[in-house]
Parts: C-alpha cells; sequence; structure tokens
C-alpha cells in the first residue's frame, strides 16, 4: 500500500531565553500506509502535537523531510490542504459562535456546500444542538465539533489528536465506529490517543514516540508480538509447589517470575520445555499458558512510564532511544 | 474559495462588531439630536421677539443707571466724599448704557449653521469611529487568535501571509464601507438640521470640496486606526496587547510626555506629543506657542510659533503604518503557531 505520510529525521528544537533550548523532535521516523487507522502514541511532552503541528504547517521544523500524500510538505501544503481534515490537540472554537455557524464560516473559506455542513453535523450528532452557541458545549460536544470540522472537507487523510477526550462511553464507541467506518471507505486515519486499549481494538498500526524519537512501529499485531518475549504462565497442581518449581526452572536457565498463584517464565525456547523440566523432577503442570500482552503494558515498557511506587514521575522522565538509522521512514 | 467573503460573515457575526457598532450608531445618533433640539431658525417672529427683548433689556439698564445716578447726585447734594470711586466720576455719566450693547443676536436662540459648523463636527466623527475601528480590528484578529479560530483557518488554508492580508484586507474594507455609510448618513442629518432648523450659509463648490478633503482625512483616520489595531494584536495574537499598547500610548505619551515636558520646560514640547500629529493631519496643520518664552509684564512680546504640518503627520503616521503591517506579516511568517 502507498504510504500518505512519511516523516524521515524530523527535528524540532524550541528555544527560550530563560530555559535555553528543548528538542521536542530528535530525529523523529513515521509511515503511514493508505486506508489505515494508524495510532500515533506517546507520554505527555513526547513530541506528539509537535509532530502533528509540523507537518500540517503550524510549526516550522529545524530538520527532516515529510511528505503528506506524496506531495512534501510544507512547499506543497496549500495543493494538499484540501484533502487533509485535522484537529489538533484541544477543540478550540470562538465561544459566541453556533456549531453551524463555525463549521459554515469553515465551509465558505474552504469552498466547500453548505449541504456538507448539515451532512457532518448529523455524522458526529450534533444535529439538534447546531445552532446553539459553542460556549454551551461539553468538552465532548467540542470534540465532536471539532471532528466534524475535520471531516468537512471529506478528507483522504484524517489527522485527529486525542479525539476521544471528553467524550462519554457511547462518544466513545461511536468515535471507535466511525473511525473504522472511514477507514473502510479509504479514508486514512492517524489516531493520537492516551486510551491505548481503544487504540488496539480501532487501529491497524502503531507507532510509538518517546523523547522526540521512534520507539516502536508497524502492524499492532506485531509490535505486540515483539515485546510479548515468547514468555509462559505456569500453574502447579499444588500451590504449595511453586517455590521448589521456581528454583527448578532458574537451575535450568529460565526467568521465572512468581505471580500470585502462578509462575511467569521466560527466556525458554519453547513451552515443552517447561513441562519437560518439571515432569523429570515430579513436578506436573495443571495449566500452561503463553503471556498476553496488551498496548499498555507494551505502552508502558517502551517509553519507561509506567509507575514505580513512591515516586512521582516527571513530564520528560520517558525512554530515550538511540538515533535511528534507518532513512527514509523505515 | 471564498476567504474574503467566509471573513466578512465572521466580521459581522462577531458580538464585539455587532455591539460596537451598534453603540456607535446610538451614539452618533444623539449629536444630530441634541443639534436638533437646541437649533431654531431665525424665524420673523423670533427675531422680533428678541429685538423687543434687547429693547425691554436696554431700558431696564437704563431705568437702573439713572437711578444710581440720582442717589449718587443726592449723595453729592449731602456733600458726601469718595463718590467717585463708587460711581465713576461725574457719578458716572460715561458710563450709561448703550443701545448698541443690547443687540437682538444676543437674545436668539442658538442656530446651527451647516457651512460653519459642520466641518468641526466631522472631527468628533472620525474620532469616535478611529477608536471604534482600532477596538474591532484588534478583536478581529486577537480573538481568532486567542480562541484558536487562527489555527482552525491555517489547517484549511495553510498560506499564511495571504490568510492575514486577506483579513486585514477584509477589515479596511469593511470599515471604510462602515465608514462612508455613516459620514453620509452624518452629513444628510446636519444638512437636515441646517435646512429646517438653522442655516445652511453660503454652500459654494469650494465649500463642498474641502469638506470632501475634511472627510478623506478623517477616514483614513479611521482606517489607519483599524490597521494598527489589526497589527498590534496580530503581533501580540491577542486582543489585549493592542488595547494595552493604546492605553499605553495615551498614559505615556499624552499624560507621562506632557508632564515631563512641562516640568524640564522643554520648548515646543508637543511637536513630540502623538496627538498633535492627528489634529495636524485633520486640521492640516497645528501651530504650537511657547507662551512661556514671552514676559509679557514687560510690554508687548509675539511668542514664537512651531508649526506641525500634515506633510509632517503623514510621515509620522505612514512610518507607523508600514512598521505595524512590517511586524504582523512578520510575526504570522516567522512564529509556530503554538
Amino acid at each position: 500500500m502507498p504510504a500518505v505520510l512519511e516523516i524521515s529525521g524530523l527535528e524540532k528544537t524550541y528555544r527560550s531565553r530563560r530555559r535555553g533550548a528543548r528538542k521536542a523532535l530528535d530525529g523523529f521516523d513515521m509511515v503511514v500506509e493508505s486506508g489505515q487507522v494508524h495510532g500515533f502514541l506517546g507520554p505527555n511532552g513526547s513530541g506528539k502535537t509537535t509532530t502533528l503541528r509540523t507537518l500540517l504547517g503550524l510549526i516550522t521544523p529545524n530538520g527532516g523531510r515529510m511528505t503528506l500524500l506524496g506531495q512534501p510538505v510544507p512547499a506543497a501544503l496549500p495543493r494538499v490542504a484540501g484533502r487533509v481534515g485535522a484537529i489538533v490537540e484541544s477543540p478550540q472554537f470562538f465561544p459566541n459562535f453556533s456549531a453551524h455557524d463555525t463549521l459554515s464560516l469553515l465551509a465558505d473559506a474552504g469552498g466547500v456546500t453548505k449541504q456538507r455542513v448539515v451532512e457532518v453535523l448529523e455524522l458526529v450528532g450534533l444535529r439538534d444542538r447546531a445552532k446553539d452557541r459553542v460556549r454551551t458545549y461539553s468538552l465532548g460536544m467540542k470534540q465532536r465539533l471539532a471532528v466534524a470540522s475535520a471531516l468537512l472537507k471529506k478528507p483522504d487523510l484524517l489527522i485527529l489528536d486525542e479525539p476521544a477526550n471528553g467524550l462519554d462511553p457511547g462518544g466513545i464507541r461511536e468515535m471507535r465506529s466511525l473511525m473504522r467506518g472511514l477507514a473502510e471507505s479509504g479514508m486514512t486515519v492517524v489516531l493520537s490517543s492516551h486510551i491505548l486499549a481503544e487504540v488496539q481494538l480501532i487501529c491497524d498500526s502503531v507507532t510509538i514516540i518517546s523523547r522526540g524519537r521512534r520507539v516502536a512501529y508497524g502492524p499492532v499485531a506485531d509490535v505486540l508480538a515483539q515485546h510479548a518475549g515468547g514468555g509462559v504462565t505456569v500453574r502447579l497442581e499444588s500451590a504449595d509447589d511453586l517455590s521448589v518449581a521456581a528454583e527448578i526452572l532458574i537451575a535450568a536457565g529460565a526467568r521465572v517470575t512468581p505471580d500470585d498463584d502462578r509462575l511467569v517464565v521466560t527466556n525458554v525456547e519453547k513451552p515443552a520445555w517447561v513441562t519437560r523440566t518439571l515432569a523429570e523432577r515430579g513436578y506436573y503442570v495443571s495449566e500452561l499458558a503463553p503471556v498476553k500482552v496488551d498496548l499498555e503494558s507494551v505502552f508502558l515498557e517502551l517509553t519507561q512510564t509506567a509507575p514505580v511506587a513512591g515516586q512521582a514521575r516527571q513530564v520528560d522522565d520517558s525512554a530515550v532511544v538511540a538515533s535511528s538509522q534507518g532513512g527514509w521512514g523505515v | 474559495m471564498s476567504l474574503p467573503k467566509a471573513e466578512v460573515r465572521r466580521l459581522f457575526k462577531r458580538r464585539v462588531t455587532r455591539i460596537f457598532l451598534a453603540i456607535t450608531v446610538i451614539g452618533l445618533a444623539l449629536f444630530p439630536l441634541a443639534f436638533t433640539i437646541n437649533s431654531k431658525p431665525a424665524t420673523a417672529e423670533r427675531r422680533a421677539a428678541a429685538e423687543a427683548q434687547a429693547q425691554r433689556e436696554f431700558e431696564l439698564a437704563t431705568a437702573q443707571f439713572e437711578q444710581m445716578r440720582t442717589e449718587c447726585e443726592a449723595a453729592k447734594a449731602r456733600g458726601e466724599t469718595g463718590l467717585d470711586d463708587r460711581y465713576g466720576p461725574d457719578c458716572g455719566a460715561g458710563y450709561g448704557p448703550q443701545q448698541e450693547w443690547f443687540s437682538a443676536q444676543q437674545y436668539m436662540d442658538y442656530e446651527f449653521n451647516f457651512r460653519d459648523e459642520f466641518q468641526p463636527s466631522l472631527a468628533v466623527l472620525a474620532g469616535i469611529l478611529a477608536m471604534v475601528a482600532f477596538v474591532v480590528g484588534a478583536s478581529f484578529v486577537g480573538a481568532e487568535w486567542h480562541t484558536g479560530g487562527m489555527m482552525n483557518l491555517l489547517l484549511w488554508r495553510p498560506r499564511r501571509v495571504p490568510v492575514l492580508l486577506t483579513k486585514l484586507g477584509v477589515l479596511v474594507g469593511s470599515m471604510l464601507g462602515v465608514t462612508a455609510v455613516l459620514g453620509a448618513l452624518w452629513t444628510v442629518a446636519f444638512w437636515a438640521i441646517g435646512r429646517f432648523d438653522g442655516q445652511l450659509g453660503v454652500l459654494t463648490p469650494g465649500v463642498w470640496q474641502s469638506i470632501g478633503l475634511t472627510g478623506l482625512r478623517g477616514v483614513t483616520l479611521v482606517l489607519l486606526a483599524a490597521t494598527i489595531g489589526f497589527c498590534l494584536a496580530s503581533i501580540g495574537r491577542h486582543t489585549a496587547m493592542a488595547l494595552g499598547v493604546g492605553i499605553g500610548a495615551i498614559v505615556v505619551s499624552e499624560i507621562g510626555l506632557r508632564i515631563v515636558f512641562e516640568l524640564l520646560r522643554v520648548q515646543f514640547g508637543d511637536r513630540y506629543i502623538l496627538s498633535t500629529y492627528l489634529v495636524a493631519w485633520f486640521e492640516k496643520s497645528m501651530t504650537i506657542i511657547d507662551y512661556r518664552a514671552c514676559n509679557f509684564v514687560n510690554g508687548p512680546c509675539t511668542p514664537p510659533e512651531y508649526v506641525v504640518t500634515w506633510q509632517q503627520s503623514s510621515v509620522l503616521l505612514g512610518a507607523v503604518l508600514v512598521l505595524g503591517v512590517f511586524g504582523a506579516v512578520w510575526s504570522m511568517r516567522r512564529r509556530d503557531v503554538t
């Protein structure tokens, strides 16, 4: 599938007289293929919003290359802007205008028909509140309006920064089906979100960013598989035997972590090895299962942002990886 | 795509624009209303009544004077002294009221004269509209930045400078339209007052040309104010930036500098005050007179003068305009939208 979004070696340094220079993006790479729902994940302050703003021409990068829909940006941005719908960070609208006014002014500026305004208001569930002033909207309703504004121009590429922020559970589910529906209709969706379970459900592929660099990327299943570590959980007929079984496995070369009434065993080539090793010493396995990982645990592991008891993690305390040598998005 | 059309809609949909325009229209309407109420045409009846009142006042004053003279003569007959101090020499014989002191004109009601009074009224109109244009211009782009509207727009129209200049163009064009309409209504209202409640005076083509040129200078001032307000708010990305600079300029230039120059006895200190150049632009020139240079106790003295011309004003105001627009464009091009 052709890439609709490619970023290579993107760099951005914020300079402040008081705080000096701070690298927000440090050689960041990203590729999004056509027709996918792509999750863009990272801890707070990792450079997600800076990446999206840079891509959309709102921030000037210090280095790197970017293309949108095959066109180099920011140079070709005026040509492709009509095919890219985006919401960046929290939804911001003029509070005294109604949703209809807001969209209709954008439609005027972008040469979109008035009929499309009605369509997107219907699509995001704001039809009956379209004439109300935005200042009376809840965060979730503003979020819906933001999505509507991004959908207004029927984009080929939709970039959504935290679209589920402030939505109620029903709204989150609606947003999920909307994303899926849009992807099925051929639209490519880039979704930045902290609701990782949601991303795991919706997205085909992900990019994880930490401290301005890419730490993982690829299809969701691949990223999960890469970090599952080949571990297994082991239960014995008698829980009293767990400590002895752990000693046997460690002595045989495995890594073992006790976990309640089971052992988590890693560094083993095949699960059968565990069964055989224990059986040879007279201990019989009652349950043997591969360790399941989810996107959240992979995210926390890769970005090293898992909470540690007794420590208050600061926003910049996340993983730093060596700069990639992959070149143009690989 | 019609960005100008969208921006015109956006400008006039904004509450600040609507409220300020409504207040301006109501406020401006009060001026002709006040003139209508106060101005009375000099009809034959009113002139006759004024002449009769002038005659009555003259006769009353004469009677009072005669009574005073009688009292003075009586006191003189009683041998009192110091009467010259109280009544003047010869019991004030040469100080009696004169008929010409009591002209009918003094007792006539106020009568508006279009030819004499309309042009000064244009300064009031231009001043009010310039203030409104400054606030509306600042708010038009300042609120857009503050509420994220500008960012949303740039996602649709990524060419930043054309977007900014389109907004500025729409603002200037709209303010020109508003000024032209209100100026026309203002002219018609005062012409009607002159025609029906006062007098028009002799309106030669030269008079109309002079009114037209004054109006043109007023329009320029309004558009300049709108542009400067817009550019300041655009540089600061907030309406408050423009309002802060506006208030700061008034405090520093119109109050602070005046006090400092007065304390330091700076000759022609007003030539460093911003409003001097605004007045000179509108009035074609402004003469600053240094009365401190004269000691009138020693006899007549012609104080030195410094004339600020409209050409000097246009250079200064032009420089402010160029700096403002350049600053706004530079800021739009170079600064990140965060």
